[in-house]
């Protein structure tokens, strides 16, 4: 039972990384339909970006009390910032072009960036993984047998956060409804006097700099970075936003917890689960593709003929 | 006694519903076999949403839809194709990027025998169908009028021409029911009129039509018969005459639209 | 008109004879070995187009079906199990099997809308070969089966020359492009391409899209796996990371290169990929390093150039090199006219409806 309970604590950890990126996937697809595929190497870059800034700042070990906080806030802003900016230089170089080009065009210059994206980044950090300074101290509260420590509880609470912060924003700002006015009818939207190419760019930067936190999160969770980890965390981080209903704010988060928790269970208990994992997680994606396209929050609807 | 023979195409109380909105309510009517027949009512009626229910795309929440006695219920949409009925789109969609000969000759799917291994040994067999197919092709866009433009791709059609080759298109499969679906939409007058003289001939091959049409002038001129929705109602069914003197149709349509 | 068939049946046949004498008239063993490598992925892309330029789904694990053939003849052509099916035999067990597995992929997927489809081949790409990595008590896991059998004909071993290969992938390649030409112009072709322009309208005309899909997709997999064979029993030895992701994003690069749906363009679109992979990229090292930029590996950038492909061709000359016209029209006037670019658009809701 313990066991249990700490797989779940691992679980909802991970998860709350997949829930982050999950979220980029699913703004963007909600708005422009589009499977971002660099948005995986976006959430990577955004843990080089987490070392240069912690570099920047002269943190390389253990940190406590006001300076983590201070270096936690600043480091995850600092992040989010840039990969924003970088989420929406990709849409403005390479997607905007082919908005209304057959469906498969951006999807083949998506994949196209993540190479590119990948590159970059072993270029500038080299092909090897890439330690990530220990900043938060390492134990935490245990619980009947649970242990959750600081950095698994920052994971939660940090995505938690700022998933809140962005259905607020979506329901109430401004921008919120335009985001959501554009990806229900985007011409619509513009006859109505909405900016469709700001509304994009900005989902691309809210997507990003979701991202980008996630790069914070998990360089501090595993200790280690390696430029050709979003990958398999951007694979994942879609099959949640699927399993969520894709284009689903709520359903994203709901995804990423689910995968993290499939994932951490798996490993736990399939004979050689780790192994397996990878596996394991395709099948959700294929089953919930086949069996409920529109994922657990999503409604379905034939198209209008 | 003798069973009653089955209508030739017969929609029994019919519903569809998408979430909460109710598009098609109990609608029942039948259509007699080379009879020409309209569904007219305003926007949002649930005109197309009965085409599209009897061609598959969408499934009825109750009710049956049945060809020849047959219920549709359980066939896919290229199953119900290969029974004999066929359509036209209210927005448009050839094959865009593909000759005016080759979305005709793709009308012919259904009817055509060329196996995976045919098509890719290139059989005699397979050559002699592929002949037949392209001929028979040549002659239905000269049926309407397009033979000098089978070369071109259909998107460079002018949007007169592409209604008339989706018909062509639709009459390649050598249908008995066509559903046409506003096929005058975005034709000038000189247009529509050779669009009836080519409903009536279709009309006189011994294919039955049903037809999807806004434009009042040219539904009085060929149907027999007239359905009118509103609200995916039917509220009143009958000869063009009968159907114009109804004062719920003038309230619904006539009176919605252009008086 | 008339005078065009002996022409081009003319050209032909020099091409024929320049081809077969190559081997003879190059004694560079590496220059045969290199163009029967290359032909081993020209084979790759004929089938992969027409999976994406003729049906126009994006698979992107299509690497896994050259898992699958390569694996073929390792299992049933060496001494792992003891079994030693002729090469000429597995060639035509490797197409069926891999043809098999594009089914029993194809089968529950293919009602996907594209892009979801392609995540999920892109799944299937990564779950087989990490089976055969995991799988090692029958597979040896990451070390792969080695000392696979030669091939002979009339009992005349290849042994470790590329000629003979050389000569078995050439004529692979003919019978390829028969296959796609053929396939291309016929019913079946016709079909796919009215799915890939809208899918609602092909139901319509009486296609049963799913089995047209499913066609197009075992019959992909099946010029992969003649390719998985030929490739492995030249290279004597399989092992689960010669199939990767990298390796389907590189075969359709050579589609995006060269003009997806058009036949000659995808031929010379994998030949000049093969060719900066094998002979450009090292050679540039080789000159860096001999000025003394002994840090600079063009070949680590492989990928980075995959990318670079896959982005500015879709921007720049989205129908390929050498774009077939009609392809080029399509893809280009999307970009520019918004009523078509509409047209897109309700081909894909109607693609998405049931
Ligand atoms: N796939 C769908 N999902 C949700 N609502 C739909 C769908 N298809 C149709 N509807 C709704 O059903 C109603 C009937 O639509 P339909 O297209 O059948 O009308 P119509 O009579 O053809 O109108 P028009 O003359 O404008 O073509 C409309 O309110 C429409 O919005
Ligand atoms: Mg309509």
């Amino acid at each position: 039972m313990d066991v249990f309970l700490q797989q779940v604590v691992n679980g909802l950890s991970l998860g709350a990384i997949y829930a982050l990126i999950a979220l980029g996937y699913t703004m963007v697809y909600g708005v422009v339909e589009l499977i971002n595929f660099a948005h995986g190497d976006v959430y990577t870059l955004g843990s080089f970006f987490s070392l240069a800034i912690l570099a920047a700042l002269g943190v390389s070990g253990e940190l406590h009390g006001a300076a983590l906080l201070g270096v936690v806030v600043v480091t995850v802003l600092a992040a989010m910032l840039l990969c924003g900016i970088v989420g929406v230089l990709i849409e403005r170089l390479a997607y905007r072009r082919l908005r209304n080009a057959p469906r498969l065009a951006p999807l083949i210059t998506a994949i196209g960036m993540s190479f590119i994206l990948e590159n970059v980044m072993q270029l500038w950090r080299g092909p090897s993984p890439v330690p990530f300074p220990p900043v938060i101290p390492n134990p935490g509260v245990t619980l009947g047998g649970v242990t959750v420590t600081t950095k698994e509880g920052l994971a939660i609470v940090l995505a938690l956060g700022l998933m809140v912060a962005l259905q607020l924003f979506i329901a109430n700002s401004k921008l919120g409804k335009a985001m959501r006015a554009t990806a229900q009818d985007r011409e619509a939207a513009q006859l109505m006097g909405i900016n469709v190419n700001t509304t994009i760019a900005a989902t691309f930067l809210i997507g990003s700099a979701l991202a980008g936190a996630a790069g914070f999160v998990s360089g501090v969770y595993y200790g280690t970075t390696w430029f050709f980890n979003g990958f398999q965390a951007g694979l994942k981080a879609f099959t949640a936003a699927v399993l969520g209903g894709i284009g689903n704010i709520a359903g994203a988060m709901l995804g990423g917890f689910s995968i993290g928790l499939i994932e951490a269970i798996a490993t736990q208990y399939i004979p050689a689960g780790a192994q397996w994992s990878n596996v394991v997680v395709f099948s959700v994606l294929v089953l919930v593709l086949i069996f409920r396209p529109s994922g657990l929050l999503g409604e379905a609807l034939p198209d209008k003929v | 006694m003798r069973a009653p023979e089955p209508a030739f195409f017969e929609l029994r109380n019919v519903r569809c519903a998408f979430g909460g909105l109710v598009a098609v309510d109990d609608l029942s009517f039948a259509l007699e076999q080379n009879s020409i027949v309209a569904l007219i009512g305003p926007n949002g009626a649930g005109k197309s949403t009965v085409f599209n229910l009897i061609t598959g795309i969408y499934r009825a929440t109750s009710g049956t839809v049945s060809f020849g006695g047959r219920s549709l219920a359980k066939l896919g949409t290229h199953q119900i194709a290969a029974l004999g009925i066929a359509r036209t789109f209210q927005n448009i969609r050839l094959f865009a990027f593909m000759s005016a000969l080759d979305n005709v000759m793709t009308g012919r799917h259904a009817r055509m025998q060329a196996s995976l291994a045919d098509s890719l040994l290139h059989t005699p067999r397979q050559r002699r169908e592929e002949r037949r197919v392209r001929e028979r092709a040549r002659e239905l866009l000269r049926f309407v009028g397009l033979e000098r433009s089978a070369g071109d791709d259909a998107h460079n059609l002018s949007y007169g021409s592409q209604r008339r080759l989706e018909i062509a298109r639709a009459l390649a499969s050598s249908p008995t029911l066509l559903l046409l679906d506003e096929p005058a939409a975005g034709m000038n007058p000189r247009e529509k009129d050779d669009l009836i003289a080519l409903v009536e001939r279709i009309r006189a091959s011994g294919v039955t039509i049903v037809l999807v049409e806004h434009d009042m002038k040219l539904v009085m001129g060929l149907c027999e018969r007239v359905t009118v929705l509103d609200q995916g109602r039917k509220i009143a069914e009958g000869t063009p005459a009968h159907v114009r003197a109804d004062p719920r149709v003038i309230e619904a349509y006539l009176g919605a639209s252009d008086p | 008109m008339k005078g065009r068939k002996p022409v081009r049946a003319l050209r032909l046949g020099l091409l024929a004879a320049v081809l077969l004498v190559v081997p003879f008239a190059d004694h560079n063993n590496a220059h045969v070995d290199f163009l029967a490598n290359a032909g081993a992925f020209v084979l790759l892309a004929l089938g992969l187009n027409i999976v994406v330029g003729f049906a126009g789904l994006l698979d992107l694990g299509y690497a896994a079906f050259f898992a699958i053939g390569s694996y073929s003849y390792a299992i049933f052509a060496s001494q792992q199990f003891g079994l030693h099916v002729p090469f000429w035999i597995m060639l035509f067990v490797a197409a069926a099997i891999a043809a098999l597995f594009g089914i029993l992929l194809g089968a529950p997927t293919l009602r996907l809308r594209g892009d979801y489809l392609a995540i999920v081949t892109l799944g299937f790409g990564e779950i087989v070969p990490q089976t055969f990595l995991n799988l090692a008590q029958y597979t040896n896991g990451p070390n792969g089966i080695g000392s696979l059998d030669q091939p002979s004909l009339f009992g005349r071993p290849f042994g470790f020359s590329a000629t003979p290969y050389y000569y078995v992938v050439l004529g692979l390649i003919a019978l390829g492009i028969v296959a796609a030409r053929n396939l291309q112009h016929s019913r079946l072709g016709r079909a796919w391409m009215a799915i890939r322009e809208d899918e609602l309208a092909a139901r319509h005309m009486g296609i049963n899209a799913t089995t047209a899909k499913l066609s197009a997709f075992a019959l992909g997999a099946a010029f992969s796996g003649v390719a998985g064979v030929a490739y492995a029993a030249k290279l004597d030895l399989v092992s689960p990371d010669q199939f990767g992701f990298n390796v389907s994003v590189l075969i359709l690069s050579m589609l995006v290169l060269g003009g997806m749906g058009n036949v000659a363009g995808v031929i010379v679109g994998s030949l000049v990929l093969s060719f900066v992979n094998s002979f450009l990229l090292p050679q540039a090292s080789n000159i860096a390093h001999t000025a003394g930029f002994t840090y600079l590996d063009f070949t680590n950038y492989r990928f980075m150039l995959y990318g670079v492909i896959l982005v500015g061709m879709m921007l720049l000359r989205p129908a390929g090199l050498l774009p077939s016209a009609k392809r080029r029209a399509e893809l280009e006037a999307a970009l520019t006219d918004p009523a078509l670019a509409a047209h897109e658009q309700t081909e894909y809701e109607g693609a998405h409806a049931r």
